[in-house]
């Protein structure tokens, strides 16, 4: 699996969990809670669709590592087989 | 016999359209089973029958904007035959129904039995977003066709493949004006109609928080817990335990529920609040509670709420979630008489057994309507959530 597609896994999974995201407007360091506002439940349920989708079970003493896309893409490319 | 109306899904609902028809005429019906969908101010709403029977008749076309009361399909019951000669069909936002509203709210059971937690969308229904329903409508398509890439494959806004414009902010804007609309009814209904008042306390949780980082250590993302189940956990069991908090206020006096049926407030991305009730929350276990609240959530933001979730919420959870302020006091949901709400998690100096140490804490405001209850029972509720949340291995 490429970078690209993990971007595009990445992007998929969140926009389903918040379809009010625009993914072109999406920035490299946008923060999922601070700046994108999604809740305990959103990013709980973002990890499980990305555990699902890319089988990278990402624990919560990890969750500060994928906080925003260009963390969350060298976390998963580290991970995904 | 009956006629199943158009019902009333909060005391700010004046009509409801159409959208979706699960049913036809011969089809077998259960109490609680889906029939219909509804758009409303709250979104797409799956409503339920309230008595077993067979369908005889839909008399109410798709797309029909008709006041509550107003019938929608005729259902028999068993052994019953049909009456004399059909009814015209109701007309869109028609007079005065003929069924009396008073009616069939008569006609409700107290307590339906609730859906099972882990309810699917029938396969008939398309799962679509509020906003995505009302734009394919704006634009003519129709839903069926549309591959949905929302939870559950539900419909989304941006599946519609609409050209983003300054004419497109504007429409979007529509269903979010008629919510707040709806909530700002509810809301200064609740501030001239209840007498509220507040009683708060901070909490030590962080037994709870500990015992949920430790639960989760060892669990796959889809079996782990949120802190904020085991608050509604334990406003579950305070709640059983203190009768004055949990029920609604009908026509000038109160009515105990004898099930938790536990309101969670969700919000709404880009703005709103819906606060769909935990069918029988009390009875439910802390996995249990977790699962149900997950799909509460993902089908509050699809727009695909029960409308007995809507209707038989007997007391309020509202958290503020992980950051923000540290304590809510909150407005009631009426006819509801109490709502919990609870600020964001904090660190903060505490003393435990004589000395200073940090310690995970926060603050709940409870807001209960002075009508029925006083601060007596109030406080009761508190100490009883605080022993509950204290245990977090007996909830």
């Amino acid at each position: 699996m490429t970078k690209a597609d993990i971007r595009t896994a990445f992007i998929e999974e969140l926009t389903a969990i918040a379809p009010d995201i625009d993914p072109a407007t999406l920035g490299e360091d946008d923060h999922l809670q601070d700046d994108l506002e999604l809740d305990s439940m959103d990013v709980l349920n973002l990890v499980t669709a990305l555990h699902r989708r890319l089988n990278v079970d990402i624990p919560e003493t990890d969750y500060p590592q994928i906080a925003t896309l260009a963390l969350a893409l060298s976390y998963l490319a580290a991970r995904v087989k | 016999m009956g006629i199943f109306a158009m019902p009333s899904l909060g005391a700010d609902m004046e009509a409801g359209t159409l959208v979706e028809w699960l049913v036809k005429p011969g089809d077998e019906v259960h109490r609680g089973d889906v029939v219909a969908v509804v758009e409303t101010q709250k979104g797409a709403i799956e409503i339920e029958c309230f008595q077993d029977g067979k369908v005889q008749e839909l008399q109410a076309d798709l797309g029909a904007t008709l006041p509550v009361g107003a019938p929608l399909a005729l259902i028999l019951g068993p052994g019953e035959t049909a009456p004399e000669p059909k009814k015209p069909k109701a007309p869109a936002v028609a007079a005065k129904p003929e069924a009396a509203p008073n009616e069939v709210v008569a006609d409700k059971p107290k307590a339906a039995p609730g859906p099972a937690v882990a309810a699917t969308l029938p396969r008939s229904a398309t799962a679509a977003s509020p906003a995505a329903r009302l734009r394919a409508r704006e634009l003519g398509i129709d839903l069926a066709t549309v591959t949905g890439s929302g939870p559950a494959g539900a419909v989304l806004l941006t599946d519609l493949e609409a050209p983003k414009s300054a004419a497109t902010r504007g429409q979007t804007a529509a269903p979010m004006a008629e919510m707040r609309r709806a909530i700002a009814a509810a809301m200064v209904r609740s501030k001239q109609t209840i007498p509220h008042f507040y009683l708060s306390e901070t909490i030590d949780v962080q037994l709870a928080h500990e015992w949920v980082d430790a639960r989760n250590a060892d669990r796959l993302p889809s079996d782990r817990l949120l802190l904020g189940a085991l608050f509604v956990r334990a406003t579950a069991l305070a709640a059983a335990k203190v009768a004055s908090v949990n029920g609604r206020y009908v026509d000038g006096a109160f009515c105990p529920s004898d099930r938790v049926n536990a309101g969670i407030a969700v919000a709404l991305r880009g703005g709103g609040l819906v606060a769909p009730a935990l069918i029988d929350a009390g009875a439910m276990s802390v996995d249990e509670t977790m699962a149900g609240m997950r799909d509460l959530v993902l089908r509050a933001r699809a727009g695909r709420l029960r409308s007995s979730e809507l209707t038989d919420g007997s007391i309020t959870i509202s958290s503020l979630g992980e950051t923000g302020a540290e304590a809510m006091a909150g407005v009631i949901f009426p006819p509801q008489v109490a709502l919990v709400g609870l600020g964001a998690p904090k660190l903060r100096p505490w003393v435990v057994n004589g000395a200073v140490v940090p310690r995970t804490v926060v603050t709940l405001t409870l807001s209960v309507d002075h009508r029925v209850s006083d601060g007596r029972q109030a406080a009761r509720f508190i100490a009883e959530f605080q022993s509950r949340i204290a245990s977090p291995e007996t909830l």
